[in-house]
């Protein structure tokens, strides 16, 4: 093995000192401080707190409303992720055997992307708006009394369509470019073996496409957990009520509408658990199954 | 045929290796989109300060056209004097105000003045050593204070248990009931004053083409100022005044419970209509004219005479008869300003001398009609009265007279921590009553005990 000589044994250390600060000072130091704060109830300004032990975490767990963000969350992540993956790869696939005007079929999927994620929220909202609204007016002409903001599985749908078209560019393209490193003998030897192009897909490209479904799998996993956070705050336009929200989504409720650090502190630890068994998981797991190369 | 199919014999393909991102756990904050507006309004002011003034800052809510009176006033009281000089700083709806205020107070940055949403006060108020009490404010600089200019319903809401002014009363409004004069005339009916009424002439009104009522805020205008109108006690320990150990919830009474039992029986005959927690939704069916009534806030009253063309006018918010034969004041909503503590005394005195320049019936009466707030004192009601205002637009003074109607023990206001989360607790489970998926019964149970838990955990972080 080869191995890399500096000039100076603290050399190394200083070199990853700054990566290791940036990890320091944003991940550790405010995951420390979580766990620190979920222990106690504490005055928002900082005068006094108490000690309560695990109460803040038997508070959460047992509130009635905790177990239905719950589900949401996992049901919401699971439909968005699945959505925007498979749509994204089935427009790739379609977009891929177009030969003439390609770059232009090409261009007008990934257009979405373009636009800022608040904005994309914004217009998804206004689409499906209860007084100005066209989906909401499609709705109600094909007999479905949509109310976002009144019913919680018709905002639920809302929240589920914004969050799957606002993703759906960025697989697109990742899947396109995957696609298009299959290499073409590949693709011929395939195609003397097997007539079905269905069985060819299934059997041939798509287990060439896992390195970049996995990669797209845990981007999406993490955009619906946390990055649907803007999305969820335009649609509910900062007033919960009777509406779905994601366990991210409550953290913020809590802890920056409610000023309830304590309770708060303690669903971002619960959070953290989550996510850190979710990585294991994935990484464990399903990418033992990943053939790179 | 088909064999082979399996991929088996093809070995090299060449890929791009992704790699695992270390993403995990980055949760996106929204940016303060206020920052560079507000840079730009402090580079403005800069320029046109005189030199040696004090500078003192105010962290405001008021967005839209009520920013923009915050902004006039806040160059009125510049031009006034060249002592102090005042930049106001707009940080987002109200819960990111104070959101914003508090997370600078702890990081040593504060404001000199913090405004301050009425479910917030238990919250700015119970954190002892946060601010300084508008009174000792006030009487510390040499001002004249005396709590009895101010009128009786604006007075005590942001006092403490002594009757010490702690926070001064801002933008302060009721809820009151807005009529659609063309819709009640086109169903022969007229404004009711009690429910009683309103069941009598609201499927007539339906009759007429029009949902009869909607309504903008449930916890606020059916819940508090229920309580309020009927003079019903909402917490124990005076209300929450004296003191937020011990204080219990008594949402889960006979008579709301009678209310929201209509209320769904009406949303279910189509007498009333419900458009979500969001206030403009509810707002907007009464400013398209689709709507005969709306339960709004008296603060409205400005932003409803630009955006509709038809006549409204606006009366009491009805009470039931039943429950109160006269029915009594109902509370302030809206806002107030704190002097947020470890100031210097200098800035102080001209947080002091702001206050007097804006608490002056001049300027009271101009908000008062730019705003539709109500004036919050004596001076400037009397000023508007005198001057003609109230017989040119006679729904401008319904607010305040429905403030100033007689009281009881009970309609001085409430002091409730982790409030927002109550308020957000009792929309959640209204909305399961009107969706049908919850009995009144059940959705006020929940409600009892999930906010006696947090007011109870509440109490626990001011030790």
């Amino acid at each position: 093995m080869k191995r890399v000589q500096f000039s100076h044994p603290l050399m190394p250390y200083m070199l990853l000192l700054p990566q290791l600060a940036i990890v320091g000072v944003f991940f550790l130091w405010p995951a420390a401080e979580a766990i620190r704060a979920s222990f106690y109830l504490e005055d928002p300004f900082g005068f006094g707190s108490t000690f309560v032990g695990l109460d803040n975490f038997k508070d959460v767990v047992s509130a009635s409303e905790y177990s239905r963000t719950a589900w949401f969350t996992l049901i919401f992540s699971a439909a968005v992720t699945f959505f925007s993956l498979s749509i994204a790869l089935l427009l790739a696939v379609k977009a891929d055997n177009v030969i003439k005007g390609a770059s232009t079929y090409r261009t007008l999927l990934m257009w979405v992307y373009a636009i800022a994620p608040p904005v994309a929220g914004l217009v998804g909202v206004m689409l499906f708006d209860q007084h100005i609204g066209p989906l909401n007016d499609l709705a109600h002409a094909l007999g479905w009394n949509m109310q976002i903001g009144v019913n919680y599985f018709d905002t639920a749908f809302a929240m589920t369509v914004i969050a799957v078209w606002k993703q759906i560019p960025i697989n697109f393209i990742f899947f396109l470019s995957g696609l298009q490193s299959v290499p073409k003998s590949v693709q011929e030897a395939a195609a003397v073996d097997c007539r079905s192009s269905s069985r060819r897909f299934w059997t041939v490209t798509f287990p060439l496409l896992a390195p970049t479904s996995f990669f797209l799998l845990i981007i999406n996993i993490t955009y619906a957990l946390f990055d649907t956070f803007g999305i969820i705050d335009l649609v509910l336009k900062g007033e919960p009520g009777n509406n779905p929200v994601t366990l991210v989504y409550k953290v913020f409720l809590d802890g920056f509408r409610g000023n309830d650090l304590g309770g708060s502190s303690a669903q971002s630890v619960i959070l953290m658990i989550l996510v850190f068994a979710l990585t294991v998981v994935q990484f464990r797991m399903i990418e033992r199954r990943v053939h790179y190369s | 045929m088909d064999r082979h199919c399996d991929g088996s014999g093809v070995n090299s393909a060449s890929h791009v290796r992704f790699f695992q991102l270390s993403h995990w756990g980055a949760t996106k904050m929204t940016l303060r989109k206020a920052t560079g507006v507000a840079t730009f309004a402090a580079l403005a002011m800069s320029s046109t300060a005189s030199f040696a003034a004090t500078e003192i800052n105010w962290w405001h809510a008021m967005g839209g056209r009520l920013g923009e009176v915050v902004n006039e006033i806040s160059t009125k009281y510049n031009a006034s004097q060249d002592a102090c000089q005042l930049t106001p700083v707009y940080k987002g709806n109200y819960e990111e105000t104070l959101t914003a205020g508090i997370a600078a107070f702890r990081a040593g940055e504060q404001p000199n003045i913090l405004q301050v949403f009425d479910a917030g006060s238990a919250t700015i108020i119970g954190a002892k050593g946060a601010v300084v009490p508008a009174e000792d404010l006030l009487k510390d600089a040499g001002v004249e204070f005396n709590i009895e200019d101010y009128i009786a319903g604006v007075r005590y809401f942001y006092a403490d248990a002594a009757g010490k002014m702690i926070g001064m009363p801002f933008n302060s409004s009721t809820p009151i009931l807005y009529y659609n004069v063309e819709a009640l005339a086109k169903a022969g009916v007229e404004a009711p004053k009690t429910w009683e009424e309103f069941e009598a002439i609201a499927p007539k009104l339906k009759a007429a083409g029009y949902v009869p009522l909607a309504q903008s805020h449930l916890p606020w205008i059916f819940t508090e100022n229920f309580m309020s109108r009927h003079n019903l006690p909402f917490a124990t320990n005076n209300n929450g005044y004296d003191g937020a150990k011990g204080t219990k919830i008594l949402v889960n009474n006979d008579a709301i419970k009678m209310h929201f039992t209509k209320v769904k029986g009406w949303l279910d005959a189509e007498l009333f209509g419900y458009y979500g927690t969001g206030w403009g939704d509810n707002q907007k069916v009464f400013q398209d004219g689709s709507a005969a009534m709306w339960l709004g806030s008296s603060g409205s009253f400005g932003g409803l005479t630009k955006s509709t063309d038809f006549k409204f006018s606006a009366t009491y918010l009805p009470h039931w008869a039943s429950v109160s034969e006269t029915g009594t004041n109902t509370f302030i909503g809206g806002a107030a300003l704190f002097a947020m503590s470890g100031k210097p005394k200098g800035e102080n005195d001209c947080v002091a001398n702001f206050y007097s320049f804006l608490t002056s019936a001049d300027m009271q009466y101009y908000w008062h009609q730019e705003t539709g707030y109500v004036p919050i004192t004596n001076a400037a009601y009397e000023l508007a009265t005198k001057d003609g205002y109230y017989d040119r637009v006679p729904a401008a003074e319904i607010g305040i007279k429905q403030l100033t109607l007689p009281g009881g023990e009970n309609t001085k206001g409430y002091r409730m921590g982790f409030y927002v989360q109550v308020r957000d607790v009792m929309n959640r489970e209204y909305g399961k009553i009107f969706s049908g998926e919850k009995s009144v019964d059940d959705a006020f149970q929940t409600i009892e005990d999930e906010a006696n838990k947090l007011l109870a955990r509440f109490a626990k972080t001011s030790n």
